[in-house]
């Protein structure tokens, strides 16, 4: 039954439920399996859960029943610090630490991992490159940034300690279509050369198929299937199929509003 | 003899009071301050402590100072001597202010930067010194700032028990009708509050955070 560690899946859901502690249930029967390499997205209208699976899995929220394995460990059983180090997370509201500058933003679990100065300089610098930031933002303040940019060092104070997980929850939102176009370009020839385990939460369908090797649909607090993206646009599920109308109705009013 | 020749004349005694009054302050501020940050940290972090917390340093706050060294006479040790009386009223009173604005503070933290931190691999205590205490620190200055200034004044009282500071002229002063002496109390005492004012006033505004 246990599959090699090697081979396994990265995240593992196993029949994963959470409460609050008042009693009500935000998320039910959750089974899903997280390949080595691959962006698993999570697709689902706002309030559906998604934010509450990613917190699963690096133990900001733990199981009411069920259990997550990350390669091949109990979550429960493992060390939390360890874990969440070993986790990259982009937070849905960025939260950059605003007292810090963008360099000790992206330098701090290096920092507190024991790393050299000289080594966090250089890896900042690699990092600012990576998510295309010029190298002298290294020296601002989060608020000097724009938003954009403050997505940026977000992602790269996830990508700092070098985590092979990387679990990003709308780290694109709130952006113009055209810088998050930019962004989802280079987050695809980042993840080439990375080849980084994902875990991306997003509710724009178009993100969905463009970035995902598989999309996993939530809709209030439950996993509805998971599908490759092509299988996603063939589906006859009423849901995926609601999510491929709203996006061909938004391009078709368009078309036809040039029609006389 | 006009209050200048009167200030000139005695200015060995108003240095001498004046220097006992600020250790009276500077003693209790610094305990008020040991207790009440991490009192203040705790109600903030723990939901249950909120409440008794909170409130019993509310309580202690509405005890009239008189009635508060009148409590405390009886006390073994304490009752001993009229200072050490004098610095465990005053940090009593100076706590409520440290209470609430290190709680009020570290409350104020943008909970989106807390969960980074956690997300990240923060220990508690990495999360507290790097994150959560800096981000709160002007807010918390600030109440040691009010913590300060009421006790300047409050410790011109603890003369009435004989603990030394700018009280003994005031008491003196109102004792044989004089001016004079009451001046050579209050001004030091004014001037010293105001500076404390100021002071930390600067340093709260350059450690708020941007
Ligand atoms: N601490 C909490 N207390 C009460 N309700 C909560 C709490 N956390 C989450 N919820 C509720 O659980 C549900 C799922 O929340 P979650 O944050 O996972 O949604 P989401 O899919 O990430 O939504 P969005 O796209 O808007 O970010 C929502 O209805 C939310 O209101
Ligand atoms: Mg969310």
């Amino acid at each position: 039954m246990e599959s090699s560690f090697a081979n396994g899946p990265v995240i593992e859901f196993r029949d994963v439920a959470y409460a609050l502690p008042s009693g009500q249930q935000l998320l039910s029967g959750l089974n899903l399996q997280v390949q080595r390499g691959e962006t698993l997205v999570l697709l689902g209208r706002s309030g559906s859960g998604k934010t509450t699976t990613l917190k699963l899995v690096n133990r900001l929220l733990t199981p009411s029943s069920g259990e997550v394995r990350v390669n091949g460990a109990p979550t429960a059983e493992s060390d939390v610090i360890r874990l969440r180090r070993s986790v990259g997370y982009v937070i849905q509201d960025v939260g950059l630490f605003p007292h810090f500058t963008v360099e000790k933003n992206i330098g701090l679990v290096p920092r507190i991992e024991g790393w050299t100065a000289e080594r966090i300089h250089r890896r900042v610098e690699v990092l600012l490159q990576m998510v295309g930031l010029e190298a002298q933002m290294a020296l601002r303040y989060p608020h000097q940034l724009s938003g954009g940019q403050r997505q940026r060092v977000g992602v790269a104070r996830a990508l700092a300690a070098d985590p092979s997980i990387l679990l990003m929850d709308e780290p694109f939102g709130a952006l113009d279509a055209l810088t998050r176009d930019q962004l989802q370009r280079e987050f695809l020839s980042l993840q080439q050369r990375l080849n980084k385990t994902v875990v991306f939460v997003t509710h724009d369908l178009r993100e969905a198929l463009r970035l995902g090797s598989r999309i996993a649909l939530m809709e209030a607090g439950r996993l509805v299937m998971v599908l490759s993206p092509e299988d996603f646009l063939r589906s006859s599920d009423p849901l995926a199929t609601a999510y491929v109308r709203a996006f061909a109705d938004g391009l078709d009013s368009v078309a036809n509003r040039g029609l006389p | 003899m006009n209050l200048f020749h009167f200030f000139l004349q005695n200015r060995g005694e108003i240095l001498e009071l004046t220097l006992e009054h600020l250790w009276l302050v500077g003693i209790s501020t610094l305990l008020a301050v040991l207790v009440g940050v991490p009192l203040g940290i705790l109600s903030a972090h723990r939901q249950v402590w909120n409440k008794p917390v909170l409130g019993t340093a509310n309580v202690i706050q509405t005890i009239p100072s008189l009635a508060l060294f009148g409590f405390l006479l009886p006390v073994p040790w304490l009752g001993d001597r009229a200072d050490r009386l004098a610095i465990l009223a005053l940090t009593l009173y100076a706590l409520l202010p440290v209470i609430r604005n290190t709680f009020t503070g570290i409350r104020g933290v943008d909970p989106a930067v807390v969960e980074a931190g956690r997300g990240m691999g923060l220990t508690g205590r990495q999360l507290l010194l790097q994150v959560e205490l800096p981000l709160a620190m002007s807010v918390i200055l600030s109440g040691i700032r009010v913590a300060v200034v009421v006790s300047v004044g409050l410790a011109t009282i603890a003369a009435a028990i004989g603990a030394g500071g700018l009280g003994e002229f005031i008491f003196r002063g109102l004792a044989m009708v004089n001016n004079q002496l009451i001046l050579a109390g209050a001004i030091p005492a004014a001037v010293l509050a105001l500076s404390a004012d100021f002071g930390l006033g600067w340093l709260e505004r350059r450690l708020r955070p941007r």
